[in-house]
């Protein structure tokens, strides 16, 4: 399969981005187009492991030595096939997984790895150019049905699943846009809203049934629910987003991210926001406080927003360039990371601790902080230390907090359900996906806690493997995560 | 007599296992003339041929030797007249001399019977004698074992006329002699058994060893006791229960070799017993059958058949001829009558196909007969007073110079008669000529014989090519993506298999999650050390494809209707082929299609008896008139499931052996099942003659739809497919020595793991499956689970048409790997990080198989002792990882970084690293400024010594014999071309960037005693390295590993299947051999009962990753461990499964300089990970309560079945054979205590090397005189080794040491002979001469006296200069087979040669002035060769696949080769060589250049004028 040596004949290139300057201009997306060539190329550079790391890297299994060869071959159509059988909507991965799947590569342990996210991207919009991704209808429909509870990709994927499987499946959103984060949390320039309704759309044709603005355990009450489908799959997120009760937090300019992401998204759709609800960067002196993918998206955003200038603020210590000894390939690297926001500009600190917000009238206007450092107790626990005569204080008119969510919201269907949680106050299910109460299964953030996309669509995938060994006795769906590498 | 042999053993031994090799030799004269001298002389060769017996524990017990004469008439009148008995003419009365069992009910009871039986065929008894013995001078075990031996006479009844109808009628007594025996109730069946019976001939043999036959036997020395010849033979046995019934000679034949498809042919046999006709035999045709028993012998089973067929009025040519045909089918030179005789004859019987010297008589006429391949030797000499000796060796007894007329020796495929009546011998071409004649066979054949390529094509019918529901079909016969991407495609595309890399790691297919076919759950068998695995491929014209099918006629009758059959070319059939099958129309020749669907929805058990309906059907049909039978699969739906493939032909093909019917009919499987070599292997072995793939091919069709294969077309991708089975199937064949499909057929050559006793013996009767299993009801239910998923209408859109697969590369929905991401990941960090912890993860991942159960020894389970030890009581971890060692991974399959970072590693604690095949670079012997030490301790000795020079030899501990390869047993190698690069082919001694082949066999171990003799000149090189034996796990290595201990082998290695590899078909990493578990435990039992563990080390390897691993592999019976794949990944392998494609990214498996800068591996990791084994090995051993690993080596009591294991399948195995105990382990040595008795101090090097001290250690030059004879072996690899360890690779100057040996030297004379010493024989020589010369010179002439034309006789063995690295070597005479194979740098000149000269030769320069045989220059993929061929005959003779054959084309040509010949000249005298130069002007241009091709581009590419080997003589 492909070239042994395809890697040593070609180097890892990523298609070009626009100049940041350019791009914060606008909302569209960042890439330029690839020559189909270039492409093939890079799946030339894969070594069709014996043992493929990355297909263990990735949560969902994806068969990546199989098409990173049928795109060297350029049998484009054969690739997506392959990739559309283990992932939903590769559409979405494509563009803003993480790409453990590359960290992974075994190229990576001594050069550059394969470019697998660029690749499958290019499969599946390759597809849709060709009018390849067609609705995928069941062969014959079973006649059960099933709620999905949430439209995120998790729950997106469980109902997708399903659908082909036959049965009858309703997603029930609250909001108004259905995708979840996709759709409302994830900034237009890593992922244009018209390729999350794309799919949306294909599902509705495939059947899918999506109820927007219906908000599980108000709108609708458990037993209704119990009584009407045969299965429901809660798949609603982790959407309870860590604070920072410190002094100052109640300050008018103190926002949690989601709020801030979510605005903008519903006004680039849009919707009219009201200037006085308006959480604009625009001329601003900006803090975001959490150093991830979150803050990142606040960055871009905010520089979209011609903010005066943006830093972001990290606790943990500023990650090595090189994978340290006790992180070892092929696992995660815990290493420095840079997203495409910062490339367009940005002041990004480590180790700095928050301490208070202080104002005016109620409006932010400074934050203080410390510079911290970490130490080891004695049982190899780390400890944080401020470092005295470290603090200090910096003008801000917009802070956003992007620390992370801790939990699912547990008013409402959860608490009506009784659904039994985990230590972490997540959704618990057995090895099954099914939660405490018969009929009742969990899927995505909810089950797991806060993660990727790419792992939600495997948890929605395996769920509804089980959901429909459930209800049929039998399966055909496949399980995604059985064999995935653990984080 | 061996009848009711119950083959229900404790253990995993089975009887039938067992294997023997021997001396032969014969002594006739010619005119007839019976004297005790023959006798005499016939014991003095006896004598001369011990070496090649074989002693067990008990030093005076041998392995079994004997006589066979022609009746001592004058002794026995004297001897009876005492007891008052006359008797009568010669002729005119029978002897039969019988083993009755010594005890004094058994001795009545048989005596009585003999009595009875005899009278009740009216046959009147002379008398009895008791045969003297003087037993004291045997050993215990023999005499234990001895029975009594009497000869009873009886007279001839006047009513048989002649003394064949005697001879019949004697056969017929001693046969219901033997049949009624099991009613005797007998204390012991085994010691009741007729040497022989009859009018002309008798047999002295028993359990003795050669030189004891004499004495023991006091009749041979009495001057009354005369024959015209004397049959003797020496035997090597694997085993040493040596029973006296199995000595050679039998009744009819004496053997030296192997029928290794002798399954099929007494299966076959059996069946043609019930078409015995009364014809010949009259009324007595009831009472001879059976005729073979259940537990015969390979011999035994020969000998049998041999008798009844001669019996029956064949001639014993003929006999012969029909058994043992020579390689007919390709053989261009045969007349057309005589490939006629040939080809009818295989209408009426396979080949009994094997490596086979078979000697013969009855009494009135002698002969000998090799196999095709000729991988026996035979050697012969005649003298002017009518005597001929014949042997396994030359000089096996002393004869005058003067006298002797003809020094010859038996070719390949050739038969030799001496005929007394007429007082001559008779070769081979007169032989052949009369057989040819016999009957008008051309004619008979040509009208009755019908070819496939002769059938009307038929047009109507409903062959298709396409298939509608492919992809369910697919699914419901198990087809996987990876399948086809893998394995596939690359037959299809390139008519090649697949080759990959590294070992299986996969679960066996009884402890599988997945569904599996019944082919996964089969091993294939094949040779190691007791007989030779073939080369298909450089040896292909003794292979053969063709084949008969159809109904058979009786055995002993020769008719035209005989060939009423039809004849295939190919065992594999297109759709439009099998539709021809169907159709067809021709006297003798009808069809029946049988449907083998079964129903997938009725109740229960349904299989069982869908498969009984069917075998009912095919009865009925075969009553009906139909001579062919086609079992199909077409048309599977929703309902209607096909039967596995192989059940129902191996149900329908044991159903008619059953009852007679099997030789009735041909059967051919339509499947949509069989699609990989293995599946069409694992049909024709249980008897299939042909398969029409027709899944297969229909998804050739949808790929080139799809563009997935981008051949021309339909028909082009199947012949594609088509060469790309054959040319399997030729390589599993020739893996276990068989050359023709037509013997394989029904030869059963495999090993079941997983199936129990039942469905063994219901449908896979014979076939050794030893750890119980699945019956016939899981495999419906896998079946159906896969059917009915297959054809579910629960399909979900967007899955991909097949399941991955992953048995080849890791899938996460695929088959479970053993190393996957996670262990593997595992591994690294905690050998990199020193976290024992992390290792401890590791280790559980591995160990504990709860989850997923991979292999036979995550089925076991501890016994703790109630008082564990304190860990700090255990041996030292220090200690512990002496025990361990690397594989044999060869510089070339790994980068020169990983290879010596192993090396470094494992010298840095005392444990020992591998050079693997291939040499090594003689500035690592050295220890390096840093300390470092790059040298490995084991050097392996491989198939293709390459780099294998003295020096290579004296600088190892270990030397290691690599007898196979667990992912490739009974294989060679390849390394292709761009590999060797100038480090890799300077390290090999061959061309950089020319491709290097290792044959399958090792050319100097054909057999048992070979082996023993490579060991001894292993020894002799180096005496202070262990020599080791590697072996790869099947049923049997315990006796092949008896027989190893037996020949000195210092170190036993029992490998398993799942083994690494540099490159090797994925169907042999996957199908063959065994877990290392079951040969282990198999070695353990066998070297035990036998008391020969004691004097032997045994060593595990093959994928033991944790200190588990090492503790089972210990408790079955391990005392060293081997390591490979753990140590690599330690250094960075990620099993990407790329070293055959020389891409390994992190620079191990590579030669790439770029990659190799990526090797990031170091020594402390590997010794991090082994101090980790020893130390979790430790913790295992406390638990225990073991102190020492001595102590725990085979006790099997502290291992029991994990009770845990809750798996569907693996409820039915059954560990009781592998965790059996012999009962003699508490009374002999369990582990190693000893060492070997080598018994150098008898070799003669010992006076050699004393007369050479002052050359020696003053390099002064000497001459010495010596005389020499046979039992000389090894002559000068001694002193040799002396040179290497003070002189290294330089040696000495030329002629420094120089002896002249007058006599016939023995085997491996000059072998390795080192620079300096120049070897000068008057006389002969024996096989191996030269062997592994490396700088010496060797000259061999006759005697002065010798009459004979020394260019017209054989001067030398086979196998001369095998592996030859350096030096010079000049025969005035010609050798045998092989001569110089792979020889890679020696200059040689000889005045004729045998079949496959130069074969697979990397360099040297050979000379050939005389007759050259077939094959000649076969896999040469270097060196020069030119040859003498005024008559211009060699064109046809030489393999041209690889090398150019012309004129001399650069003027170096005759410079070079006049320089040889005058050398030839110089040092021996020859005439030929006088002549030749007498006239040279002219006679050059009457010289061939022999050239590798590729060789001489790469000379030209590297922009090399001249071949180093022509610089070298050019520049003096």
């Amino acid at each position: 399969m492909g070239k042994p040596l395809g890697f040593k004949d070609f180097n890892r290139q990523t298609p070009k981005k626009l100049i940041a300057n350019d791009r914060i201009k606008n909302w569209k997306e960042i890439y330029l187009n690839w020559p189909k060539t270039d492409i093939q190329d890079q799946g030339a550079r894969c070594m069709d492991c014996g043992v493929p790391f990355c297909h263990t890297g990735c949560p969902l299994g994806n068969k990546i030595p199989e098409f990173n060869d049928l795109v060297y071959k350029d049998e484009w159509q054969k690739a997506l096939e392959v990739l559309h059988s283990t992932n939903n909507f590769p559409e979405f991965t494509g563009r803003i997984c993480p790409a453990p799947c590359e960290a992974s590569c075994v190229l990576n342990i001594n050069q550059d790895p394969v470019t697998i996210e660029y690749i499958e991207k290019s499969i599946i919009e390759t597809g849709f150019e060709n009018g390849w991704v067609v609705p995928q209808y069941p062969k014959v429909r079973t006649g059960k049905k099933v709620a999905v509870v949430g439209s995120g990709p998790a729950g997106l994927a469980t109902a997708q699943q399903l659908n082909k499987a036959g049965h009858t499946v309703t997603v029930f959103e609250r909001d108004d846009y259905i995708g979840g984060l996709l759709r409302i949390g994830i900034p237009e320039f890593k992922l244009e809203k018209e390729i999350v309704e794309r799919r949306i759309n294909i599902m509705s044709e495939e059947g899918v049934e999506f109820v927007t603005g219906t908000n599980i355990g108000v709108d609708i009450k458990h037993e209704e629910l119990l009584d009407s489908f045969d299965a429901i799959c809660l798949s609603g997120g982790s959407t309870i987003p860590r604070d920072l009760p410190i002094p100052g937090r109640e300050l008018k300019g103190v926002y949690f991210a989601m709020e801030y992401l979510t605005q903008q998204n519903k006004e680039l759709s849009g919707e009219y926001i009201d200037p006085s609800e308006k959480i604009s960067a625009e001329g601003k002196k900006v803090v975001i406080i959490g150093g991830g993918d979150t803050g990142a998206d606040c960055l871009g955003t905010a520089h979209r927003q011609s903010a005066e200038i943006i830093y972001q603020y990290e606790l943990l210590s500023e990650p090595p360039l090189v994978r340290p000894e006790n992180n070892p390939w092929p696992y995660w690297p815990l290493t420095l990371r840079s997203s495409s926001a910062h490339e367009e500009g940005g002041i990004r600190e480590f180790s700095v601790l928050t301490k208070s917000f202080s104002g005016e009238n109620g409006i932010l206007k400074k934050l203080h902080g410390i510079k911290v450092e970490w130490k080891q107790d004695e049982n190899g626990r780390p400890v944080l230390l401020e470092i005295p005569g470290t603090e200090f204080e910096i003008e801000a008119d917009l802070v956003l907090l992007a620390m992370g969510f801790v939990n699912p919201q547990q008013e409402g269907i959860i608490n009506q359900l009784q659904v039994e949680l985990d230590s972490r106050n997540n959704v618990n299910t057995n090895n099954e996906h099914m939660t405490n109460i018969d009929k009742v299964f969990s899927s995505g953030d909810m089950n797991r806690g806060q993660s990727l996309v790419v792992w939600a669509i495997a948890e929605g995938r395996e769920a509804a493997h089980h959901i429909d060994k459930y209800l049929m006795g039998v399966t055909t769906l496949p399980q995604s995560l059985p064999g995935a590498l653990p984080r | 007599m061996s009848f009711n042999y119950n083959i229900k053993n404790k253990g995993l031994y089975y009887p039938s296992f067992d294997h023997d090799a021997c001396g032969v030799g014969m002594v006739a004269n010619i005119y007839g003339k019976a004297s005790n001298e023959i006798i005499q002389q016939g014991l003095t060769i006896l004598d001369n041929l011990a070496h090649r017996g074989a002693c067990g524990a008990d030093p005076d017990t041998g392995d079994g030797g004997g006589i066979l004469l022609s009746i001592p008439h004058d002794f026995f009148v004297k001897q009876l007249s005492v007891d008052n008995i006359t008797i009568p003419a010669v002729g005119e009365y029978a002897v039969g001399m019988v083993f009755i069992p010594n005890n004094d009910k058994d001795i009545s009871a048989c005596k009585k019977q003999i009595q009875n039986i005899i009278e009740d065929e009216n046959i009147e008894i002379l008398g009895w004698r008791n045969v003297p013995v003087k037993d004291e001078i045997i050993g215990y075990d023999a005499k234990s074992s001895m029975p009594l031996i009497v000869q009873v006479f009886v007279k001839k009844p006047i009513n048989l006329v002649s003394d064949d109808d005697f001879e019949k009628k004697l056969y017929v007594v001693r046969k219901r002699i033997e049949i009624s025996s099991m009613k005797l109730n007998l204390n012991n069946y085994d010691d009741f058994y007729f040497c022989s019976f009859s009018c002309r001939t008798i047999v002295y043999k028993g359990l003795l060893t050669p030189e004891q036959v004499k004495d023991f036997y006091p009749d041979l020395g009495d001057p009354l006791f005369k024959s015209w010849f004397g049959l003797v033979h020496s035997r090597f046995s694997t085993n040493t229960l040596g029973k006296w019934k199995l000595s050679h000679p039998y009744r009819y034949v004496a053997h030296n070799g192997e029928i290794n498809t002798v399954r099929g042919n007494s299966n076959w046999m059996s069946s043609r017993e019930k078409i015995i006709t009364a014809e010949s035999f009259g009324e007595d045709v009831t009472k001879i059958v059976p005729i073979l028993e259940q537990g015969d012998s390979d011999t035994a089973s020969l000998d049998k058949v041999f008798e009844l067929l001669a019996l029956s009025g064949r001639s014993l040519p003929h006999v012969m001829a029909m058994m043992v045909p020579q390689a007919w089918e390709s053989d261009n030179a045969i007349s057309p009558e005589l490939r006629a005789f040939y080809e009818y004859h295989s209408c009426l019987m396979e080949p009994w196909d094997g490596p086979a010297l078979v000697a013969f008589t009855n009494g009135k006429q002698l002969g000998a007969n090799l196999d095709r391949n000729g991988l026996r030797p035979f050697r012969y000499s005649v003298t002017s007073d009518g005597l001929i000796v014949m042997s396994s060796e030359t000089g096996v007894l002393e004869l005058d110079p003067k006298k002797i007329e003809i020094r010859g020796r038996l070719q390949p495929g050739k038969m030799m008669l001496i005929d007394p009546e007429q007082g001559r011998i008779i070769f081979d071409d007169e032989i052949k000529e009369n057989l040819a004649n016999l009957q008008p066979y051309k004619e008979w054949v040509d009208n009755n014989l019908t070819r496939l390529e002769s059938l009307p094509e038929i047009t109507l019918g409903n062959y298709r090519d396409s298939i509608e529901n492919l992809s369910s079909l697919q699914r419901s016969f198990g087809y996987t993506d990876e399948e086809l991407r893998m394995l596939l495609v690359p037959m299809v595309q390139n008519g090649t298999e697949a080759i990959g890399s590294m070992g299986t790691d996969t679960p066996i297919a009884i402890l599988s999650n997945k569904t599996q076919s019944v082919f996964s759950y089969f091993k294939q068998l094949f040779a190691q050390v007791s007989n030779p695995p073939l080369d298909a491929i450089r040896e292909e014209l003794v292979t053969s494809l063709e084949a008969p099918v159809g109904c058979e006629q009786e055995l002993f009758k020769e008719t035209e209707l005989h060939c009423q059959q039809l004849k295939l070319t190919s065992p594999i059939l297109t759709n439009k082929e099998l539709n021809q099958i169907k159709n067809i129309d021709k006297p003798g020749l009808k069809t029946a299609t049988i449907s083998c669907l079964f129903n997938t929805s009725s109740s229960k058990q349904n299989l069982a008896k869908t498969i009984d309906q069917i075998c009912k059907e095919v009865v009925i049909s075969i009553n009906q008139g139909n001579t062919l039978i086609v079992l199909s699969d077409r048309d599977v739906s929703l309902q209607m499931a096909a039967i596995p493939s192989l059940l129902i032909l191996a149900a329908v093909h044991h159903d008619l052996i059953r009852r007679g019917l099997r030789s009735k009919v041909g059967l051919i499987v339509e499947s949509g099942e069989p699609r990989e070599v293995m599946h069409f292997a694992l049909l024709l072995g249980y008897g299939a003659a042909a398969i029409n793939p027709y899944l297969a091919y229909a998804t050739f069709d949808s790929m080139l739809i799809k563009g997935e294969i981008t051949v021309k077309d339909l028909d082009y991708a199947i012949q594609n497919y088509k060469k790309a089975i054959h040319k399997g199937l030729l390589k599993i064949a020739s893996k276990m020595g068989i050359s023709t499909i037509q013997s394989y057929r029904g030869a059963q050559i495999f090993e079941c793991i997983g199936f129990n006793d039942q469905l063994i013996e219901k449908y896979f009767c014979w076939t050794p499956s030893r750890i119980g299993g699945i019956g016939i009801k899981e495999i419906e239910q896998d079946t159906i689970e896969r059917h009915v998923k297959a054809f579910s209408e629960h399909r979900t859109p967007s899955l991909l048409d097949l399941d991955s697969g992953g048995q080849y590369q890791w899938r996460r929905d695929g088959e479970y790997h053993m190393y996957n991401p996670i262990s593997i990941a595992k591994l690294q960090e905690s050998a990199r990080t020193g976290s024992y912890p992390t290792y401890k993860e590791f280790a559980e991942l591995i160990d504990k198989q709860d989850q997923q159960l991979a292999t036979l020894r995550g089925l076991l389970e501890f016994i703790e002792s109630k008082d564990p030890l304190d860990i700090s009581e255990v041996e030292s971890a220090d200690k512990i990882v002496k025990r361990f060692a690397t594989g044999a991974i060869s510089l070339g399959a790994i980068s020169p970084e990983a290879h010596e970072t192993l090396a470094i590693a494992m010298n840095k604690i005392g444990a020992r690293s591998n050079t693997g095949e291939g040499g090594e670079d003689s500035r690592r012997f050295t220890i390096d400024e840093d300390g470092s030490n790059r040298n490995s301790a084991i050097k392996q000795i491989a198939s293709g010594r390459f780099g294998v020079t003295t020096n290579y030899l004296v600088n190892a501990t270990d030397l290691q014999i690599k007898m196979a390869q667990g992912s490739k047993p009974g294989e060679g190698g390849q390394l292709p071309g761009d590999k060797v690069d100038e480090y890799i082919g300077g390290v090999r001694h061959t061309t950089p960037g020319v491709e290097l082949i290792s044959p399958p066999p090792h050319h100097d171990i054909y057999s048992i005693e070979d082996l023993a003799q490579l060991i001894h000149d292993l020894k002799n090189v180096n005496s202070n390295a262990r020599i080791h034996v590697k072996l790869v796990a099947e049923a049997g290595v315990g006796t092949i590993a008896a027989g190893v201990s037996k020949a000195h082998g210092d170190v036993v290695l029992i490998s398993g299947d799942s083994g690494g590899t540099g490159a090797s078909p994925e169907t042999s990493i996957k199908h063959a051999g065994l877990p290392w578990e079951l040969g282990i435990a198999e070695t353990q039992q066998v070297l035990v009962e036998n008391n020969l563990r004691g004097r032997i080390v045994v060593q595990a390897d093959g994928q033991l990753k944790t200190g588990r691993d090492v503790a089972i592999a210990c408790l079955l019976g391990a005392e060293e461990f081997g390591f490979a794949t753990g140590p690599l990944v330690t250094l960075g392998c990620i099993m990407l499964r790329k070293c055959h494609l020389n891409a390994c990214s992190v620079g191990i498996a590579t030669q790439d300089p770029e990659l190799r800068k990526n090797f990031a591996g170091e020594a402390e990791h590997v010794i991090n990970y082994f101090y980790f084994v020893a130390e979790h090995m430790r913790e295992i051993m406390a638990s225990l309560g073991f102190r020492t690993v001595n102590d725990m080596v085979g006790r099997v009591d502290k291992l029991d079945i994990r009770t845990a294991i809750n798996h569907w399948k693996a409820k039915g195995l059954d560990f009781s054979k592998l965790l059996y105990r012999p009962k003699k382990a508490d009374e002999v040595d369990t582990y190693c205590v000893s060492s070997q008795d080598h018994e150098l101090e008898k070799a003669l090097d010992n006076i050699l090397i004393k007369d050479a001290e002052k050359a020696l250690n003053d390099r002064q030059a000497i001459k010495i005189n010596k005389t020499i004879k046979n039992s000389n072996r090894t002559v000068g690899a001694m002193l040799s080794g002396e040179v290497a360890k003070k002189y290294g690779e330089e040696g000495l100057p030329d002629d420094t040491i120089t002896i002249d040996f007058k006599g016939s030297a023995g085997q491996s004379f000059g072998a390795f002979l080192a620079k300096g010493i120049s070897f000068n024989l008057e006389g002969d020589a024996n096989d191996y001469i030269g062997k592994g010369l490396s700088g010496g010179r060797i000259s061999v002439k006759p005697p002065k006296e010798t009459k004979f034309l020394p260019e017209q006789n054989i001067i030398t063995g086979n196998v001369s200069l095998y592996g030859a690295t350096g030096g010079e070597m000049y025969l005035r005479g010609m050798a045998g087979e092989r001569f110089a194979v792979r020889n890679s740098g020696a200059l040689a000149v000889v005045e004729g040669v045998g079949d496959h000269c130069c074969e697979y030769m990397t360099g040297g320069i050979v000379v050939v002035i005389g007759k050259t045989g077939r094959n000649f220059a076969a896999g040469m993929s270097g060196g020069i060769a030119y040859v003498f061929d005024p008559e211009g005959s060699f064109g046809e003779k030489c393999n041209s696949e690889m090398v150019q054959v012309g004129k001399f084309d650069i003027n170096e040509d005759q410079i070079v080769l006049k320089n040889l010949i005058e050398n030839h000249l110089k040092y021996t005298g020859s005439e030929n060589a006088k002549r030749i130069l007498s006239d040279w002007e002219n006679n050059k241009t009457l010289f061939l250049k022999i050239m590798p091709i590729a060789y001489k581009n790469v000379l030209h590419k590297q922009g090399l004028a001249l071949p180093r080997e022509m610089e070298r003589i050019l520049n003096g």
